[in-house]
């Protein structure tokens, strides 16, 4: 598969800490102190419970494929990488999070997978997963 | 395009600029929305303007709103607009892009979404897939809802795709997003559409037949910090709302308009609004149940956005207006339903697979 075009984000002060981490190959979660929910996207208040008590936890980068599809239509630099896979992926600690699956088209719902990071060049990496 | 659609629809009603006292727009309105819009159109007599954003399904919810507002007392004439030209500006895939930002200006989630190329067409197919993995819905079932589509659009002069295609033709055809066809997808229009809401009142006045708003429900539907159910939509809410402030139910309907960005967005938005039970929708669509004018439910009479028109990549308006048509007595001949006396139309904007807004409306005769 051709690789995938590798776009920094734009880290916030809510959401630094987590792309931090991802420079150093690691996932980091916010979790509500207050009703333990684990929150995605990361917010600084919690949208369960209205907390503002929300820490950080390392996560297991494993997860399961919750839906995925194959994209074979795109424009800007995505038509380079075509046919690609954007996929929610359900990590282990509950999220259900936006990704690509790097390592193939033929996949299937329920698939274990793993994390791997793609360095952006700005001290952060995009969080995209392999199958595992 | 936004006059000539207004223009357009008050001149049908017998009305004049001045009489116009309520403007609803959305995003693809330019500049400050409705005030912009109200100096472009020659508005002068405005006393209520509301620009609610739900992408699509807009103009839906603003038939909603103008009812609002006219019970409320704060207008009495509102006129709904939408136009737009992507095809003409190049607009050939839909959502072609991705990447960081996108289009998306500051919003908290982008980053977390932006980078990992999202378009449309990978959102509608991730809500195609997981339907199909939970309940064993098929390509061969979401082809019936094109089918039928095209067969309404050969008797619309007026629509983009015009010939009738098979199940072979929707299977046959390319995928553009595993598990979507290039037929299970809309087509990019240049269009728009307007609507006038009057009061009772006016409405006697008309010697133009109007119909009724008997409900009109609506709902939002996002990802539910992190916990994202591709298998319904905000329709869940807003047909509720809709059947229950109209008092009928999904089998009084004798024609509904259905939001069809995708045949998946068709499929999914009959299991909420209740037309079947939620994961029989594969089935339900299936041997022509949506022709126009046999089948258990006659659906988007015009050809729908997946073969007629789906104006500036936003369905609502075309859904209102052929629900008008048909309880007009105005579809194209050999798509009306006899006597028809109840209509739905229905919207969803923004996505199925991220976040998106629901609205409904029940339409009736003006005695109903």
């Amino acid at each position: 598969m051709p690789n995938l075009p590798v776009f920094a984000p734009s880290p916030t002060p809510e959401s630094k800490p987590f792309w931090d981490a991802t420079g150093q190959g690691k996932i980091l979660l916010p979790r509500c102190n207050d009703c333990g929910t684990v929150i995605w996207y990361p917010r600084t208040t919690c949208p369960d419970c209205m907390s503002s008590d929300v820490g950080w936890f390392e996560a297991s980068g494993r997860g399961t494929i919750y839906s995925f599809a194959v994209v074979r239509r795109a424009g800007g630099p995505w038509r380079d990488a075509l046919p690609y896979v954007l996929a929610y992926v359900e990590l282990e600690e509950g999220p259900r999070v936006l990704t690509n699956i790097i390592d193939g088209i033929d996949l299937e719902v329920g698939q274990s997978v793993v994390a791997v990071f793609h360095d952006t060049g700005e001290g952060n990496a995009l969080v995209r997963f392999r199958t595992a | 395009m936004h006059a000539e659609v207004a223009f357009g629809a008050l001149k049908d009603a017998g009305l004049g600029i001045e009489d116009v006292d309520g403007y609803f727009c959305a995003g693809d309105a330019p500049g400050f929305g409705g005030i912009s819009m109200a100096e472009y159109l020659g508005l002068r007599n405005l006393r209520h303007i509301d620009s609610t954003e739900t992408g699509g399904s807009s103009y839906v919810l603003h038939v909603g709103h103008a009812a609002e507002a006219i019970a409320a007392g704060k207008c009495s004439v509102a006129l709904i607009t939408l136009a737009g030209a992507p095809r003409a500006a190049g607009l050939r895939v839909l959502g072609g892009g991705g990447g960081r930002g996108r289009g998306w200006g500051d919003t908290p989630e982008v980053s977390f979404e932006g980078p990992y190329g999202p378009n449309v067409l990978g959102y509608y197919a991730l809500a195609a897939r997981r339907h199909m993995y939970e309940f064993g819905t098929t390509s061969e079932q979401l082809a019936w809802i094109r089918v039928a589509a095209s067969k309404h659009a050969s008797h619309n002069p007026y629509a983009l795709l015009r010939d009738p295609v098979t199940i072979e033709d929707v299977l046959n055809s390319p995928m553009v997003a595993d598990p979507l066809h290039r037929l299970d997808s809309c087509v990019i229009t240049d269009g728009g559409g307007a609507v006038i809401v009057v009061s009772p009142e006016v409405a006697r006045d008309l010697e133009r037949k109007s119909v009724k708003i008997l409900g009109h429900g609506e709902g939002v539907k996002h990802t539910n910090n992190g916990r994202i159910d591709l298998t319904y939509t905000a329709g869940v809410i807003s047909g509720k709302e809709a059947f229950a402030e109209a008092e009928v139910t999904p089998s009084d309907i004798d024609y509904a308009s259905i939001y069809d960005s995708f045949t998946i967005t068709v499929l999914i938005q009959i299991e909420d609004l209740g037309f079947c039970e939620k994961g029989k929708g594969g089935a339900f669509v299936s041997d022509g149940a949506l022709e126009s004018p046999h089948g258990a439910l006659p659906f988007n009479t015009d050809g729908g956005g997946l073969c007629n028109n789906h104006p500036n990549n936003r369905g609502g308006m075309t859904k209102v207006i052929e629900a008008v048509r048909q309880l007009r007595g105005e579809a194209n001949a050999p798509v009306q339903v006899p006597d028809c006396q109840l209509a739905l139309a229905h919207g969803t904007g923004g996505t199925i697979g991220a976040r998106h807004g629901s609205a409904t409306v029940i339409l009736g005769q003006p005695d109903a």
